[in-house]
């Protein structure tokens, strides 16, 4: 029996993870077998996370944030989580390995995943064309023409990234105007090899067994034509990662997780969620990874109070500890 | 056993001309994604040395291959029998998920 067990590994469950951890919790996380550290192992540079002046690659960040986790005590898991039993006092996770694990709380810090257009063409051509991942695939369209779909920034980064390779790249954007920070605007605006498609929907992509055009309907006046590529990228947002717990835990109108005032305390007692999973606003490292700071204290005032109510006692109390941390 | 590497001189040979179905995972360093499946491949092949013979292709190294077969997203595995692609699978997903998708070779 556990203290608790995190599900996910991006900076929501890793922080969650080494607060926990130096906390004595020895949490167990549950890492994902293949999509380990999360979204940002996809990233290239990372210039925004604080402590970090010169920039740093998100492999190398989620690599450190691990090391740190485990500096601590806790232990992380190659594998992925396929069935949640929530209801009781005592939670119980089943992997894809087969093996059970319990614990008294939870922190599902499972993330988000890319948002797909919806149009038939993507699904039928997705890996033959159609990419979520631009550091994935930007290697095979070297001199070739492609667009990224989205105004945001991560659609700016992976247009500027991209252009490392292809000898063109559109910017399909629906407004006249972008939601990507200023920085990363004028980047784009000042790379040459980008260029911007303003007010426009992406309605089908082209193509047998390979991408060979878009089809773009103005949201003006809704004319339609066609454009000629090779690939295209999709950054258009992120939907949070749910499915594990569709009728086990509240959701908002916007599909994730909802959670008590500011605090991380989902409708199940013993259940915290952490970062964007329960955002879908802020959406960045560092605002998950204090999301996951909160699910951590919160998991810790939890375990207190179950320890005070005469449950099973584990090895010393949560609040003691707390208490070690803040003096040290 | 972990799974082997194949390379454009050896192809032919390794996997065209193989009796039984080979798996070729098209890869690259660069490839998170490709890092976490890599493992997983060498698992499945460990676990059915008998049914299935995967191997690795480096898409940096055998840029050809990746163009004949028109890799364009990675980590990609095509499963070859008799000289022809049967199964494409893209991108990286657990265990239990490629063993799905890999049943009728393995199951």
């Amino acid at each position: 029996m556990r203290q608790v067990i995190i599900i996910g590994s991006g900076p929501a469950g890793y922080t969650a993870a080494i607060y926990a951890a130096r906390a004595n919790l020895e949490p167990l996380v549950v890492a994902s077998s293949v999509e380990a550290g999360g979204e940002l192992m996809n990233t290239t540079e990372v210039e925004n996370f604080p402590g970090f002046p010169e920039g740093i690659m998100g492999p190398d960040l989620m690599a450190k944030m691990q090391e740190q986790a485990e500096r601590f005590g806790a232990e992380v898991l190659y594998d992925d989580v396929v069935s949640l039993d929530i209801d009781g006092p005592i939670k119980t996770v089943t992997l894809g390995s087969g093996a059970v694990h319990q614990a008294f709380t939870i922190v599902f810090a499972t993330g988000s995943a890319p948002r797909k257009i919806g149009i038939e063409g993507e699904a039928r051509l997705s890996g033959r064309g159609v990419s979520y991942c631009a550091t994935c695939d930007g290697f095979f369209f070297r001199e070739r023409t492609i667009a990224v779909v989205g105004g945001g920034d991560s659609a700016m980064e992976e247009a500027t990234f991209l252009t490392k390779f292809a000898s063109k790249v559109y910017v399909i954007h629906r407004r006249e105007e972008l939601r990507a920070s200023k920085i990363m605007q004028e980047r784009a605006f000042k790379n040459e090899k980008i260029e911007f498609v303003w007010n426009s929907a992406v309605v089908d992509v082209l193509g047998e067994d390979a991408v060979t055009g878009l089809v773009l309907e103005s949201t003006v006046d809704g004319s339609r034509r066609e454009l000629a590529l090779d690939g295209i990228f999709v950054a258009i947002g992120n939907d949070p990662r749910t499915h594990l717990v569709h009728n086990k835990l509240d959701l908002t109108a916007e599909g994730t997780i909802s959670v008590e005032g500011r605090s991380s305390r989902t409708s199940v007692p013993g259940v915290f969620a952490a970062g964007d999973v329960l955002d879908p606003t802020y959406r960045q490292a560092v605002t998950a990874a204090g999301s996951g700071t909160v699910a951590a204290l919160d998991v810790e005032h939890y375990l207190a109070a179950l320890g005070e109510a005469g449950a099973p006692a584990e090895s010393a109390s949560p609040i003691d500890d707390l208490a070690e941390v803040d003096a040290a | 056993m972990t799974a082997k590497a194949t390379t454009s001189a050896t192809f032919e040979q390794d996997v065209l001309q193989a009796e039984g179905p080979v798996l070729v995972d098209f890869w690259a360093e660069w490839c998170g994604p490709c890092r976490m499946v890599s493992p997983v491949l060498d698992q499945i092949q460990s676990e059915h040395p008998e049914k299935i013979t995967i191997l690795k292709l480096n898409v940096d190294e055998n840029p050809d291959l990746a163009m004949k077969y028109q890799i364009t997203s990675i980590p990609a595995m095509k499963v070859f029998n008799k000289g022809q692609v049967e199964t494409t699978i893209i991108g990286a997903k657990p265990k239990f998920a490629l063993e799905q998708d890999l049943a009728a070779y393995i199951g």
